[in-house]
Order: C-alpha cells, then structure tokens, then sequence
C-alpha cells in the first residue's frame, strides 16, 4: 500500500504527472493488444491447418491405410486404433477414478495418509505425460509383457489421465448438498447406499463432463503414446487387445515429421480429423452440463 | 457435527459395504502404486545406467552423444536445450498472459470476459502434436524470412509456439488471483486519487503477485516437460548454446528420439532414456512443489 501513498507525495510530482499522461492512455489498449494474440495466434493455427489439410480430406483419406505415396495414404488404422485405446482407457479409468473419488469425499477420514493421497494425487496431475510413457514402457511393456498392445497403452493413459478425473469428480461429489445424504441416512440407508442412490445420481453429470474432458486429453496425447507403440507401419486395425496399433497423434507426428509438401497436407488432414473428434467430446459434455445447470435451475 | 455414519460401529456394518468400502479404498491408493511405480522404475533404471556411466560425467561433461562413437553422457546440452526453449516460451506467455489476465480482471464487460475465457482455455485443449505442426509448418517459414539464418530446426519456433500453449494457464490462475483481490484495496486508490491503470499496475497486481508467481512457476514446469513441440520443431542435436536459431535438443525430444527407434530393452541406450527420465521428473516435480508451496503459504486470505 505504501506504492499507492507515493502518488500523493510532492516528490517528483511533475514526473509523475508526465508518465500518468503519457502512459496512462497507452494502457488499455496495450492489455486489449495482449488479450487479441492468444486469440490470434489460435485464429492463425486454425486457417492454416483448414486451407493445407481439407484438399486432402476425402473418404479415401479416412478409408485408407498409411502409405509411401501420399495420394493413397490414409488414417484407417489410426483411427481403429484411436477407437481402441480410448475405449479401453474409458473401461478402465471411470470406475477406478470414481471409486477413488467417493473413496477421498465420503469414506476417508480425516488421517495423515488420506492427506498424503490427496497430495499425491495433485503431483500425479503435473507429471509430465512423457514419464508416464516410461512407465508404462518398462511395467506394461516389459515387466507384465503385454508387449507394444493396445492394452499396454489404455493402461498407460489410464494412470495418466486418472489425477484428472478424480479430482473434478471429487468437486462433483462434493458439491451434491448434504441434505441428500442426511434425508437418505434418515430413512435408514446404509453407507453405500446413501453414495449409490443420492449422492452419485446428482454428482454423475459434473462426473460425466470431467471424464469426457480427460478423455480428450488421452485422445490427443502423443508423447506417451510413441514410447508404448513406437513408429512403426501399421497397415492393419487391431483385433484384439494384445495386438500393435497406432493412433491418430502418432500417425499425423509420423507424417510431421517428412520433409515433402504432400506429407505436411496429409498431417493437416489428420490433425482436423483429430480436432473434430476433440469437438465433437467436448460440445457432448457442454450439453451435458447445460442440461444438468438448467435442471437445477427449475 | 457428526456424520451419521460414523454413529454406527464398525462391527454393525454388513460384509458388503465393507467390501465394498475395502474396494473404493484400493482405487483411491492406486494414485499411491503409481507414483510409487513411477520412482522404482527411474531409480532401478537409471541406477543400472550409473553403473557404467559415472554421475560427475552425467552431471558435467559437456558433451551428449549416446548414439554414436565415441559416447559421452553429459546430460547439461539437453538441460540447456530445456530451458532455453521453456524460457523462450515464458519470455511470451509472462507479459501476454500477465496483461490479458489484467485485461480481463480489471477492464473488460462481464460479456467479454464470458467469451474470451472459453477462447483461451481452447489454446490448452489443442493437442501438443498440432501446435508441433504449427511450429513446424508455419511458424518457422515465417522466421526465416526474419532471420536468414535460421535453420529449419531451432529453440525459437518452438519456444514461441509453446509460449502460445502456455497463456492460458498464465492468464487463468493470474486472473483468478486478481480477481480474489477485495474492492476496498482498490477504492482506497481510488480515494487517493490514483488513476484506473494505476490501480490495476500498481495495487491490484502487487496484491495478486502470489497468485501470479505460482501461476508463473506451473506454467515453467509445464513448459519443461513438454515432449511434442520441441520433438518436431527443436530438433535434435544436443547442443550447449544459448543461441535460439540453430538446432538444438531437450530432455523430452530425447526421450521420444530413442522411443521412435524401438531401442533393445535393457542395452545402455534403452537405460539412458530413463536417466533422462529421472532427471526430468526431479526438476518438474520440484518446481512443482515450489509453486504449490508459494500457492498455500503466500496466498493472501482477504
């Protein structure tokens, strides 16, 4: 506060008045200048990525298996793959974070290591994916060998994207008032089902949003991925889930990554196929949560 | 008061919610295992690694060359890669996500603050493979027509690029922090005849630094351990410069260099990616602690 007592000082009066004048104006649109970048820059992406990649979407592009020429080169086993992994990861990463999260808001005590759990978790949420890719390199992979499969890559981006669920499901939960539950103990519900039939119900929207959210977090993620399926030419859709595959984000990396002109459209082709995806989750949790914010409001 | 639940004893409760609270106690220490997992499998590979590496030459020759004869193991060419890149991106995403965050706290209508957040929280959600495209396709085209020079793979494309990635987690945590600021604060500078640019520089900011400090320090974490961008647009030539125009490699790209190669498990190079893992994961993980730390301890209670 002692800044602000400054400017009713005598010292330097005169400066201060310059710099009030000269500045001040400069201010707001400087803030406005800086707020219109990030914009911007996300407009700029956006064009560029549309005008190189859509010459190159067609339903061959999606039908297709990767290919050394590019005008018969398409993204049919990245996708199956993608189709996959995010389905197993979806199987195997709700009910375990959701058991967590009711686990941490309605069971734990209040204990040092209910603590721990919590920070942990926290930590958990800021490592970077790349470690995790180690992990699941030298657990999945090697140690349990399941081999580059699909299985050891949901089981990789389940322990990833886990933090992410479980500490938005635990706002949902929390947030369900405790009326619900007193009414429900009331009538002489256990535990359990006090959490199956009051708390869950009301929570599961808030839930629901916050796994599609990780969930299109798994489906971009590329740096994990490439450690568990490496870059390999896959020109077939996984069968089952012992078998190799590749997803979206590693095929458009591997295309990225070539010098021709015609690789850079086919990466852009795929990264908008990618993106509507990501769209597409993204305006089913919106709804979800409209629907779920107007249901309270009546 | 109490929970009913906890009225009941614990020998009243049926097997089955015993059960069943045994198996929601078993997901909630799943996040235990896995950090656990995490730290066994670095430390038992990389201790394998310093086996035949020795630490001093980890940690100070100045040369990284694992793949080729002859090999030297001095980790510093890909921490200097890190932090250049990562330092370049906040050089972007400091000031820019410092005066949107001003913007949208201090300024805009509540109707542009209702449009422009979701805008930004966008640029999170993109995934880190499209901005390495953007870095590679766009950007770095672009900067050679600035800077003759510059080589098709260098620390600046990338780190602006990621700077773009990073605002958002600037301007959110920082705006949030802004926002906690107390009306009173700023109706006493307003009472001393301060301005309203003078109250949004020189009170509101200073009353949030914590908040943007932390927000600072989450994004740097964040920066380092991106993999992606710096994979495509860096390179990878581990290199000890601080010059952002030429080629150079992070700690990350590394990683996903040898990863591409599918590396025979067990031999020294498969090892060298989990050295590189441990030393990556102690930085970030410290940092992090640093920024909860500053978060909880300096977080002003208004």
């Amino acid at each position: 506060m002692g800044e602000v007592l400054v400017l009713t000082g005598k010292k330097s009066h005169s400066k201060r008045s310059i710099t009030r004048v000269l500045i001040g104006p400069l201010v707001l649109p400087t803030l406005i200048f800086a707020t219109l970048i990030g914009m911007v820059g996300l407009g700029i992406l956006l064009v560029q990525t549309f005008t190189v990649g859509l010459p190159w979407l067609d339903l061959d592009f999606l039908n297709n298996f990767p290919s050394r020429h590019p005008e018969e080169a398409g993204i049919r086993a990245a996708l199956f793959g993608t189709l996959w992994i995010a389905g197993l990861t979806a199987l195997f990463s709700f009910p375990l974070a959701i058991g967590a999260a009711i686990y941490l808001e309605e069971y734990a005590p209040q204990n040092k290591f209910t603590r721990f759990i919590d920070v942990n978790i926290s930590n958990l949420a800021g490592v970077p994916s790349i470690v995790y890719g180690l992990l699941g390199l030298a657990v999945f992979v090697q140690i349990l060998a399941l081999g580059r499969s699909v299985l050891a890559g949901a089981l990789t981006l389940t322990l990833l994207i886990m933090p992410i669920i479980i500490i938005t499901a635990r706002e949902a939960i929390a947030a369900v008032p405790r009326h619900y539950r007193l009414a429900a103990y009331a009538l002489g519900a256990t535990q359990w089902q006090v959490v199956r039939r009051a708390v869950l119900p009301s929570a599961m929207p808030g839930i629901l949003t916050g796994t599609i959210l990780a969930m299109s977090r798994a489906i971009g993620e590329a740096a994990p991925m490439l450690a568990i399926a490496a870059l390999v030419y896959v020109t077939f859709i996984p069968t089952g889930p012992l078998d190799r595959f590749t997803v979206l984000p590693i095929q458009i990396f591997n295309w990225v990554s070539r010098p021709q002109a015609e690789f850079a459209g086919l990466a852009a082709a795929g990264i908008i196929v990618l993106l509507l995806v990501l769209i597409g989750m993204n305006s089913i949790a919106i709804l979800i949560r409209n629907k779920y914010q107007r249901r309270l409001a009546e | 008061m109490v929970e009913p639940h906890r009225l009941r004893r614990k020998s009243q409760e049926r097997l089955h919610e015993r059960i069943i609270r045994q198996l929601l106690f078993l997901s909630a220490a799943l996040s235990v295992f896995t950090m656990l997992a995490i730290l066994g499998t670095l430390l038992f590979q990389a201790l394998s690694f310093f086996q035949e590496v020795s630490l001093i030459e980890f940690l100070t020759e100045t040369r990284w060359t694992p793949l080729f004869q002859p090999q030297y193991f001095g980790i510093l060419p890909l921490i200097t890669g890190t932090l250049l890149v990562a330092t370049i991106a906040l050089l972007v995403a400091v000031p820019i996500g410092l005066g949107t965050a001003i913007f949208l706290s201090e300024y805009a209508p509540e109707s542009v603050r209702r449009s422009v957040k979701p805008v930004l929280e966008i640029l999170a959600g993109v995934p880190t493979v499209v901005y390495g495209y953007f870095a590679i396709t766009y950007v770095t085209p672009q900067l050679q027509g600035i800077f003759g020079n510059l080589t098709v793979f260098n620390a600046l494309s990338a780190g602006l690029v990621m700077g773009l990635m990073i605002i958002p987690m600037i301007s959110s945590l920082s705006e949030d922090a802004m926002v906690a600021v107390p009306r009173l604060l700023r109706e006493g500078a307003y009472a001393l005849g301060a301005k309203k640019f003078e109250v949004a520089i020189r009170v509101v900011l200073p009353a949030a630094i914590s908040g943007v400090i932390a927000s600072i320090i989450l994004a740097m974490s964040r920066a380092i351990g991106e993999t992606m961008i710096v994979s495509i647009a860096a390179g990878s030539t581990p290199r000890l410069t601080l010059n952002p125009l030429v080629s150079i490699q992070t700690m990350t790209a590394f990683i996903t260099q040898l990863s591409l190669g599918e590396t025979p498990f067990g031999s020294l190079e498969y090892r060298t990616i989990f050295a590189v893992g441990i030393t990556l994961f102690i930085m970030v993980l410290a940092i992090n602690l640093v920024g909860d730390w500053i978060k909880r301890r300096y977080w002003e209670r208004y």
